[in-house]
């Protein structure tokens, strides 16, 4: 039931993204993102932690990827236009991403002590996640609530520049013609 | 009980809890227009049954015969998808909520609760935010600039809203040590209306942020801005008409009917009685067994009654007060509540 399961919702996480990359217009790609998103939750669920499959959903799919809708609805980005694609990446781009993966997969099937996680009927309680969170890997999540912080005081003072960086004599020149 | 048991008590369990939930829906609109017409001192729909009690009936048939037009410049995809997700979102969020005790009845699961969910809470704040999309995209496909204007204005309120919402649920989870809402529920049940989240968890606070925090998840008066007609000619369902346009008016009060049973759940005590033990039980069974939803159903409809005295009374908000109202005063609150409550549960 769980093989079952996870082979139907991994199937459309890869055909979402997979949709992604060959959708030409970009609000078409940021939708199987959010398809993408929502199976990985699925997915989540499967290997028992209902607390994150919820905070997937929540956050990813519901905050993140509303804020990319409303960059393409805002930008009103436009169908992608077919320019002059070249051939030698194709040739070269394809099968370099394979042996990446190739690479990848072999490293990861060969690491010993890296733990395990099964599909099954167990499920990691609330409870059982927030003391381990608490208590053995407070400082990595001390340290990711500054990170999240610096990279929204970096967002808003970026935005905050360009709009100082005009001239008072280019705009007094601009409304004189 | 078997697999196949527990998939035919939960598709039936389903289109029971469907059926009424339409029907509520329906019949919320009516309660709508007959007290707003109450407090502006006229009657409401009379004509159509008894006391218009048939009006949603013949509502419903008009929607259908109604010519459904579609503009020729629209994105039809998401278009025709909008009023989906928007629909659906609001109908998904009531499998989690339990109306009544956890009666059983010839080794069936649990009756009067879709699915028992570990982290339901949770599970209904992630229902409220994918239907955020349901409007961003129908104002975007929509192909109309006040669409657009009111889908962005509206698909902004909602994401600041949604912490202001979810921050103050958290104090309710504090005192509860669960997110399971059944839980919660019985929880509070020991002492009838003192043990209530709201008196006896000292949750008052955290309640009223919930309940403009939820007036403006629901796009509802006074923060309904987004669809305000003399503002922006209809903000996101401008270009939609009859069943498209009646699917995002069902999901606007389908959302105000899941944020009602989340509030009574969570801070009124959900299906338990408020008067605590003082009466004894019932001796008739059936009459034991339906009480609970009894009081549920009691409590959902006078919240709803409470939004709708607010749309009738209060004036709406500009657009930067309202998200000023929901960043600089209500999450800082929300936030002030969890840590008093907090102090709260570790001192006392």
């Amino acid at each position: 039931m769980h093989l079952i399961l996870f082979l139907i919702f991994a199937g459309i996480c890869l055909a979402g993204a997979i949709n992604l990359l060959l959708q030409t217009h970009p609000i078409n790609s940021a939708l199987s993102l959010i398809v993408v998103m929502t199976s990985l939750a699925v997915l989540y669920l499967l290997l028992g932690a209902e607390f994150l499959a919820a905070a997937q959903v929540i956050v990813y799919a519901g905050a993140i990827m509303v804020l990319f809708t409303f960059v393409v609805m805002l930008l009103n980005a436009g169908r992608e236009e077919r320019t002059l694609g070249s051939r030698v990446a194709k040739t070269i781009g394809f099968p370099a991403v394979t042996v990446i993966l190739a690479v990848i997969a072999t490293v990861i099937l060969h690491a010993r002590g890296l733990g395990v996680a099964r599909l099954s009927d167990g499920i990691t309680s609330t409870e059982e996640l927030s003391s381990v969170l608490f208590t053995k890997l407070l400082l990595p999540f001390e340290v990711t609530s500054v990170l999240i912080l610096i990279a929204i005081l970096g967002a808003v003072a970026l935005a905050r520049h360009s709009e100082g960086s005009e001239n008072p004599q280019d705009s007094a020149e601009r409304t004189g013609k | 009980m078997t697999i196949l048991q527990f998939i035919l008590w939960s598709v039936l369990k389903v289109a029971v809890v469907t059926v009424v939930m339409l029907l509520g829906i329906a019949y919320t609109v009516l309660l709508e227009r007959k007290l707003v017409g109450r407090i502006q001192n006229r009657w409401g729909p009379t004509r159509v049954g008894p006391f218009g009690l048939l009006q949603p009936l013949v509502d419903g048939a008009k929607s259908f015969l109604k010519e459904d037009i579609i503009p020729t410049g629209v994105y039809r995809p998401l278009y025709l998808l909008a009023p989906i997700i928007a629909l659906g979102c609001a109908l998904i969020s009531i499998a989690v909520v339990p109306f009544g005790a956890p009666v059983s009845v010839w080794g069936s699961p649990p009756l009067f609760q879709i699915a028992d969910v570990n982290v339901g809470l949770l599970v209904i704040l992630g229902v409220t935010s994918i239907g955020v999309y349901g409007i961003a995209l129908a104002g975007w496909s929509s192909n109309n600039k006040y669409s657009l204007l009111g889908a962005l204005r509206s698909s902004a309120q909602l994401v600041s809203y949604e912490l202001a919402l979810g921050l103050s649920l958290v104090g309710v989870v504090l005192r509860a040590g669960t997110l399971n809402l059944r839980l919660i529920v019985e929880q509070q049940g020991t002492n009838g209306i003192l043990g209530w989240n709201i008196f006896g968890g000292f949750q008052f606070v955290a309640f009223f942020i919930y309940l403009m925090a939820a007036f403006a998840e629901t796009n509802r008066s006074p923060f309904d801005l987004p669809e305000a007609e003399s503002e922006l000619t209809g903000g996101y369902h401008t270009e939609y008409s009859s069943m498209k346009f009646a699917m995002f008016f069902m999901a606007e009060y389908g959302n105000m009917i899941n944020v009602g049973c989340v509030a009574t759940l969570l801070f009124l005590g959900g299906w338990t009685n408020p008067f605590g033990n003082l009466f004894g039980a019932s001796h008739i069974i059936l009459v034991q067994a339906l009480m609970p939803l009894f009081w549920f159903v009691i409590k959902v409809f006078s919240f709803l009654c409470l939004y709708v005295w607010v749309r009738g009374t209060l004036p709406r908000f500009r657009y930067d007060q309202l998200m000023n109202f929901g960043w600089r005063w209500l999450m800082p609150l929300a936030i002030l509540n969890i840590v008093a409550t907090s102090l709260w549960l570790a001192y006392c």
